[in-house]
């Protein structure tokens, strides 16, 4: 018989008599990569908490290298050598990567830290997998992709063999996803089994050899990666054919909406400018992306726009009218709706109820409010239409507090209140960042849409797949100017993008416009 | 789908307070263990025992105790920490015994333009720390707790300089005249010979307005939003300097109030030329702790604290010092900053899954009756 690192065999777990895990088998074998795809709410992060012990399965077996186990915690599961890195990660931010990775079993010598050992080993663990990253270093001064590599370590430094990533490509840039996926290969050779809990088809295919899935806590199939299509792994995943390209029809673009002028937006004190002599404009009718890697001014160029952030210089235009020096509540309100990047830092009051995120930026309009008193009645019901209309899944309907509600479900509400609300041009940041497949393919159809009722569109987003399947004109971002515009998206070459996106290459702008 | 009422706050104050009388209880027993016992129901039952004059007295002293606890509240609540009620009292302490010794023409609105004028002068005492938070991002509490000694010396100085004000024998300012002193409004013909007056009605109606201000209101509906969120709400076009200090504005006027409900309530409270900040103000915070920051929570917690502090009055009639009672209060308000700690052990307790997990739980049991239901039409 083969001989399993983790066996989890008929895994039930219910809360409330209701079913959060259904009699679910997972059998990760010794030294491969395993993948876990569900849609948020599947059931993953559930089937996780019971094999380290946070919940207590109704039923089931837990073997570990072919021997029952009970794990009644996570100090139990690191003694069998499972380490995790959560989708945010642990880490003490001010302390330094090495005194992270001892956290929890350090030496002492009468009370005092011992850290010449422990550093020794994790530098030759850094030169053994070519990890660049110094022991010294603070958490809070080092990249995402380095405290990653520092979780990673602390796998390391205690020797687990099983080593489980939660939504490990979330929080990473696309160069950091490549280094990632080069990092977990070189482990697999090491001989450890890797859990890889994910929902993006892409990596999976990329670097799993097997592949569990989930829906709506039942296990569906366990499947050799090499012989499935992402379409087939997608329609396991959401139950029903998803279509992973967006239907459109050719962009018809008319009149002129947007319209920025040799804009500048300031970075942080003693930096360079974020946003440097960006011009473009965004016609109703057609959907403008701004592709770039994340960190190359897009977030600063929307923060101008919509005016969250000052800007330094420049000139911006709705519609033909002066909206360079408008409040934010003037902008709202006269022409620009916004999702933005952070659903939960910008969008929502998570303390709040679903209703009163609903009319965030209405709240003060005659329709919700009478001489500064709001009208409940009428937010309540305005939201239960919101929820019938964009299928809005919560526990307590308009009385959900924004917090418990499913991230999905949340960036519905966010989506559902801009789109209501009347605009000519919508700014969509990262609108999809760390959903599932049903919800994107939802607001991707949603976007779409609004183009093709004449909406202005403005969308950014560090997925070239998002950018190809949605943008009827591509801008590319780099250090803060723009140096590139794709209007012919079908036959784009993606290496040339690439390059562009890179800063390999870039065009000159005032000859394009 | 109803609206659920989250009573785990309300639970861990009470939880919070029963610690606190155990403890006291058992100071009690270790100070002079054979008076324990009828000294312990002096305090639970002290001012109830004592008639409708030791009632009165409950509302006297939880006057200053709700409106200090509102203003800490209210600021708490929109995201700031009101540490400079005590100042503000003071500020709306000293313009109440000014416009009250002052301006006698004003025949029998004197009294009200002298609570006006307290609950300005308290204002002004509470924008300053918020403008400065707002537009130069200096933190509230170091302002206000200098504010504290600026207002402190400031109004002793004013107060010991000015022959109108200044009671050179007493070392204090002089006593308020009859005419100038708030309305009973009969509640002394009922709590017969407490020092009770119509500042409790005021600091209730204050609650109440606090209240609906803040639940119904859209003023009240940015404050909150700017305590929960700043980013999202200047994302949502808010206006968050002018939040921060309408917020500490306010919260100063109601602190202004109480000064001047004290000190107009003609019961023999003078500004003491001392160098000691009044403690209403800290006062305030446990009590608004102890309240949950709720307007409503507020005022039965005001109620309470001043419950046991007129029982703890009592307590001298058994040879008890009565600082026991203050240590008593001091462990409620202990208990009830655990109030986190007291949460997180009902949750474990009452063994509630995270909603999230429950909301994905009934998604998957919502699909499967739809599914069920389809599969019985066919």
């Amino acid at each position: 018989m083969e001989e399993y690192a983790i066996e989890m065999r008929n895994i039930t777990l219910s809360f409330n008599r209701k079913v959060a895990n259904d009699n679910v088998t997972l059998k990760l074998r010794k030294g491969e990569v395993h993948a876990l795809l569900g849609e948020n709410g599947a059931g993953k992060s559930t089937l996780m908490s019971v094999l380290f012990g946070l919940y207590h399965a109704d039923s089931g077996e837990i073997y570990v290298n072919g021997k029952k186990e009970e794990i009644d915690g996570p100090v139990k599961a690191g003694k069998l050598g499972i380490g995790m890195v959560h989708q945010h990660f642990k880490l003490v931010h001010n302390f330094t990567v090495l005194e992270n990775i001892v956290l929890g079993i350090e030496e002492t010598k009468g009370g005092i830290l011992q850290l010449s050992d422990a550093r020794k080993r994790v530098l030759e663990l850094c030169e053994k997998y070519k990890f660049d990253l110094d022991p010294d270093a603070k958490i809070e001064d080092i990249t995402v992709g380095m405290q990653q590599r520092t979780e990673i370590l602390k796998m390391l430094f205690r020797n687990n063999n099983i080593m489980i990533f939660d939504e490990p490509t979330a929080v990473l840039t696309p160069q950091e996803i490549e280094e990632f996926m080069i990092m977990v290969k070189n482990l697999k050779a090491e001989g450890k089994s890797i859990l890889f809990i994910s929902h993006k088809l892409d990596e999976i295919k990329q670097v799993a050899d097997r592949c569990t899935i989930l829906r709506r806590g039942k296990c569906i199939a366990t499947v050799d990666v090499a012989d499935v299509t992402k379409e087939e792994l997608s329609e396991m995943m959401v139950g029903r054919k998803v279509s992973l390209k967006v239907d459109k029809k050719d962009a018809n673009p008319q009149k002129v909406i947007l319209e920025v002028n040799d804009l500048y937006v300031a970075g942080e004190k003693g930096h360079k400018d974020k946003v440097r002599g960006v011009s473009f404009n965004v016609r109703s009718g057609e959907i403008v992306c701004i592709a770039g890697i994340d960190g190359n001014g897009q977030s600063e160029l929307i923060k101008g726009i919509t005016g969250i952030k000052p800007i330094k210089s420049g000139s911006i235009k709705i519609d033909g009218e002066e909206f360079t020096n408008k409040s934010i509540r003037y902008k709202n309100t006269h022409g620009i709706s916004h999702i933005p990047e952070d659903r939960h830092r910008d969008g929502l009051i998570l303390d709040y109820n679903m209703a009163k995120n609903m009319v965030f930026q209405q709240y003060f309009e005659k329709a919700f409010s009478n001489c500064g008193f709001l009208k409940n009645k009428e937010i309540i019901e305005y939201t239960q239409k919101q929820i019938d209309n964009y299928d809005i899944r919560s526990l307590s309907g308009p009385y959900s507090v924004a917090r418990s509600m499913s991230g999905g479900n949340q960036q519905k509400v966010i989506v559902a209140r801009e789109m209501s609300k009347p605009h000519k041009l919508m700014i969509a940041v990262q609108p999809t960042r760390g959903l599932d497949v049903g919800a994107i393919e939802y607001i991707h159809k949603e976007i779409v849409k609004l183009r093709d009722n004449g909406i202005a569109v403005l969308l950014v987003s560090f997925e070239l797949e998002e950018v190809m399947s949605l943008a009827d004109r591509i801008l590319v971002m780099f250090e803060g100017e723009i140096v590139g515009e794709f209007k012919d998206i079908k036959n784009l070459d993606l290496n040339e993008l690439g390059l562009y996106m890179a800063g390999g290459k870039r065009m000159n702008m005032k000859e394009v416009a | 789908m109803k609206r659920k009422l989250d009573i785990a706050p309300f639970v861990s104050s009470i939880v919070a307070i029963l610690c606190g009388l155990i403890i006291g209880f058992i100071i009690l027993l270790i100070s002079n263990n054979k008076e324990a016992v009828p000294g312990f129901a002096t305090i639970l039952s002290g001012p109830v025992a004592h008639g409708m004059k030791g009632i009165g007295q409950v509302f006297y002293y939880a006057t200053p105790l709700i409106l200090c606890g509102l203003s800490v509240g209210f600021a708490f609540k929109t995201g700031l920490f009101n540490i400079g009620g005590s100042g503000q009292f003071l500020m709306g302490a000293f313009g109440g015994v000014l416009v009250g010794l002052t301006m006698d023409n004003l025949g029998p609105m004197q009294w009200v333009v002298a609570l006006l004028f307290a609950t300005l002068l308290g204002a002004l005492w509470g924008a300053i720390p918020g403008i400065l938070k707002a537009y130069f991002n200096v933190n509230e509490v170091i302002t206000c707790i200098m504010l504290n000694y600026i207002a402190l010396f400031w109004v002793n100085m004013t107060v010991k300089g000015s022959d109108v004000l200044f009671n050179t024998l007493r070392n204090e300012s002089k006593d308020i005249p009859k005419v100038s002193t708030i309305p009973k409004l009969g509640l002394d013909v009922i709590f017969d010979g407490s020092s009770v007056n119509s500042g409790i009605i005021i600091a209730i109606v204050a609650a109440i307005v606090l209240y609906i201000v803040l639940e119904k209101t859209t003023f009240g509906y940015e404050l909150k939003a700017c305590g929960f969120n700043k980013v999202a709400s200047k994302y949502a076009g808010i206006n968050e300097n002018r939040s921060i200090v309408m917020s500490m504005l306010i919260a100063g006027a109601i602190c202004g109030l109480a000064g001047g409900i004290m000190l107009l309530s003609g019961t023999g409270r003078h500004i003491e030329v001392k160098d000691v900040i009044p403690n209403e103000g800290f006062n305030g915070i446990s009590v608004a702790l102890l309240g949950i920051s709720n307007p409503i929570g507020i005022i039965f917690s005001g109620l309470f604290i001043a419950y046991l502090t007129a029982g703890g009055f009592y307590l001298q009639l058994f040879h008890f010092s009565k600082e026991i009672i203050d240590i008593i209060i001091a462990v409620i308000i202990y208990f009830s900053a655990f109030a986190l700690i007291i949460k997180m052990l009902m949750s474990k307790f009452s063994k509630k899954p995270p909603e999230r997990e429950l909301i994905a739980a009934q998604k998957a049991l919502h699909d499967v009756e739809m599914k069920d239901k389809k599969e019985k039409e066919v």
